[in-house]
């Protein structure tokens, strides 16, 4: 019993198609669009693209920092290879110049060492050559008493003279 | 409440699919004027409070850092922003809050429209016909206002051999104004189709209490059938508002560009 009146309201079929309710949804559709127009040009969508914008722009400040940052630690490690080939060469000095003065100490004890060594040397040479000429003598002295002796004791008489030649002869053959 | 209890005096299935879609005074019983305060009112008041949520209380915080209902705003900011730029061009940003509106509206209407015992506002043709005529309009008036009767030229086609030109242009001048009709008729058929499907599965679910026996069978089957197309709905709901924007600024590119 209920049905019949729904049925008149709603039309033979669908309610789509029940033009008595255009008007109604139109207009509330014409406000509702309205309002939700306003409250997106007004408020929502500037309010986004600011902030979209402020991140973008923060993003960008962020970026920049690092860059410079970023080039910063290229400068630091620049300097610090400089400092470290710097470090390196006055070592190098350093050692160059300690092996010269070594060199030149070692060269002088050498020259002062070779030249005691020589002098040394010569003066061995020279008590040698002495020993070897006293020996000479001692030599000739007893080579003269000797053959004087052998000559005496032969029978006959030793004319020193004679005796001293004969020796230096046989000496010097 | 009266189709149902004498649905049920039949003790037979009460099949009322289209009901949902009745426009009924909010108070009382009274006929429907144009001011009267009915549910479309009401649904359509939530989706106005539904973008403003979003939207507004979303990104109150304004946050470098977004919170998530922030970044959801943004997303569909961008989301539409990106779609008139690159569809329409970028002299179609002028229309970006419009198109905005357009989408938005759309978009909550059919989501809100989907919560149990909702009504939809975008399945009636009323509301889907004034959305498409505004665009139509739209189009047209800055059409002719931006290029004058070079407008014209979007149904000459000039890439095409020159005794065809008349039938082409014939054929382009009834579809453009064919547009508005299947710009609405779509968005509020998908709408109408998907909910009606709906309710027509729910009508079978309480088999079980009629007859144990069918019941049993076909009570689960009806309610998976509800799940799955609850489902599918929702996809329409979001391709469907993001199709009536795109056809938006497909149209707005021939008014702001028309040669091909």
């Amino acid at each position: 019993m209920a049905t019949a009146p729904q049925e008149a309201a709603s039309g033979p079929g669908l309610p789509q198609l029940d033009f008595t309710t255009f008007g109604n949804q139109i207009f509330w559709l014409a406000i509702a669009l309205v309002a939700t127009y306003f409250i997106l040009s007004r408020i929502a969508l500037p309010r986004i693209a600011a902030v979209l914008a402020e991140r973008q722009g923060s993003i960008t400040n962020d970026l920049a920092a690092a860059e410079d940052l970023k080039a910063k630690a290229v400068e630091a490690e620049a300097a610090y290879n400089k400092a470290l080939a710097d470090a390196r060469a006055e070592a190098q000095t350093i050692i160059a110049q300690a092996k010269a003065e070594i060199k030149a100490d070692l060269d002088k004890a050498m020259a002062k060492a070779d030249a005691e060594i020589s002098a040394r040397a010569a003066e061995g040479e020279k008590k040698i050559a002495e020993i070897r000429a006293n020996a000479m003598e001692s030599v000739k002295a007893v080579a003269k008493d000797t053959a004087a002796e052998i000559v005496a004791a032969m029978g006959g008489k030793a004319d020193g003279r004679t005796v001293t030649a004969a020796v230096n002869a046989r000496m010097k053959g | 409440m009266a189709t149902e209890a004498q649905g049920a005096a039949e003790g037979g299935l009460v099949f009322h699919p289209m009901d949902q879609f009745m426009v009924k005074p909010l108070f009382g019983d009274g006929a429907v004027g144009i001011f009267t305060l009915t549910n479309v009112t009401f649904w359509m008041a939530l989706t106005v409070l539904a973008i403003f949520g979003l939207l507004v209380l979303g990104t109150s915080g304004r946050a470098t850092i977004p919170t998530r209902t922030q970044s959801i705003a943004e997303l569909a900011y961008d989301f539409i922003r990106k779609m008139v730029e690159d569809v329409a061009g970028k002299d179609g940003l002028v229309f970006f809050p419009y198109i905005m509106t357009l989408f938005l509206f759309i978009l909550f209407a059919n989501i809100l429209g989907l919560l149990p015992m909702a009504f939809t506002t975008t399945s009636h043709i009323a509301v889907t016909a004034v959305l498409a005529m505004l665009v139509f309009l739209t189009v047209t008036i800055v059409g002719f206002v931006k290029n004058g009767a070079g407008f014209l030229g979007l149904f000459w086609v000039s890439s095409a051999p020159l005794p065809l030109r008349p039938i082409l242009a014939l054929i382009e001048v009834i579809s453009y104004f064919v547009r508005p009709v299947s710009h609405s008729i779509r968005l509020a058929g998908n709408m109408m189709a998907g909910h009606a499907v709906i309710k027509v599965f729910a009508a079978f679910a309480p088999m079980i209490v009629i007859s144990t026996g069918i019941g049993l069978v076909v009570t689960p089957l009806s309610i998976l059938a509800i799940s799955t197309i609850y489902a599918l709905e929702v996809l329409v709901a979001c391709i469907q508002a993001y199709v009536f924007t795109i056809l938006t600024c497909v149209y707005l590119k021939d008014a702001l560009h028309p040669h091909h």
